[in-house]
């Protein structure tokens, strides 16, 4: 196949495909801490796993595979900003099953490895590269970046 | 200036499926329904009154070209166009309420690291309704 568009190219009917791709972005929303896959995935929308993976892609600029780790990785930078979570812990809990891949996903997206971001949110967001500041204080500065800043 | 927010419009695809939402999962009072067919204008609100929800055809002003329309509804069909963000002082009954009604869940009640706590559905129309908890 061509590097044509994996969407339909008829007009009437692309509303309705790209409504069943946002049915499992959603659910990659709502299960991202669940065991995920994309061949699971593709199930639920009785598609197959390359098909799915093609128009995904298309639709929303990645895979569905890389949107998944995405979240995950996510949410574990908001648990490993608490302090009180371990990285082995942080990535149990958003549903990877590989701790070593999870490790270098995070790392290739924050561009830490979990247990630095863990110990550098922990001491300041200050001294986190520009990326990372943008991300650990957006979320968190009504309660808690106003006290982690030096006075 | 003492204003206050009237009106907001969300798009529907199907009014009687969001109509449906709106009203019974939701449990909104329709105040006004106008139009017929595909081309009705519903307005929805709370019971207790306040800013109102008008679920409107989308892309109905005659200076929409045929292909910005398409775009309009591609984008709604992916669930980038419209959102509105609830407060009630119960976001897990709500949930519930809601989740039992047969809705499209995104999120199911989590505290935001952020601080609110809050659920998350799609509309019949791929609106995203967010719902948080009232401090």
């Amino acid at each position: 196949m061509s590097s044509a568009s994996a969407l339909p190219r008829d007009a009437a009917a692309r509303p309705a495909e790209l409504a069943r791709l946002r049915r499992v972005r959603d659910r990659i929303d709502r299960e991202h801490a669940q065991p995920l896959d994309v061949e699971e995935l593709a199930r639920g929308e009785h598609m197959a796993a390359g098909t799915l993976s093609r128009r995904f892609k298309e639709a929303f600029g990645e895979t569905p595979y890389s949107y998944l780790m995405t979240r995950r990785v996510e949410r574990a930078m908001a648990l490993l900003r608490r302090g009180d979570v371990t990285v082995t812990n942080a990535s149990l809990a958003v549903g990877s099953s590989s701790p070593g891949t999870f490790s270098t996903r995070f790392t290739e997206l924050v561009g830490l490895s979990p247990s630095e971001y863990r110990a550098r949110a922990a001491d300041s967001p200050v001294d986190l590269p520009t990326c990372v500041i943008k991300h650990a204080v957006r979320p968190v500065r009504n309660r808690e970046a106003a006290t982690a800043l030096p006075a | 200036m003492d204003l206050s927010i009237q009106h907001t419009f969300i798009p529907h695809t199907d009014p009687e499926a969001s109509l449906a939402f709106y009203r019974d999962a939701l449990g909104f009072e329709v105040t006004n329904d106008v139009g017929s067919g595909t081309m009705r204008w519903i307005t929805v609100g709370p019971p207790a009154g306040g800013s109102t929800i008008v679920l409107t055809p989308p892309s109905v002003d005659p200076g929409i070209t045929d292909q910005e329309r398409q775009t309009i509804a591609e984008l709604m069909a992916k669930g980038a166009y419209a959102a509105i963000v609830l407060a009630t002082p119960d976001v897990d009954a709500v949930f519930a309420a809601v989740e039992a009604s047969g809705a499209e869940v995104v999120q199911e009640p989590a505290d935001q690291p952020y601080g609110v706590r809050d659920c998350a559905f799609r509309d019949p129309a791929g609106a995203m309704v967010r719902i948080q908890q009232r401090s």
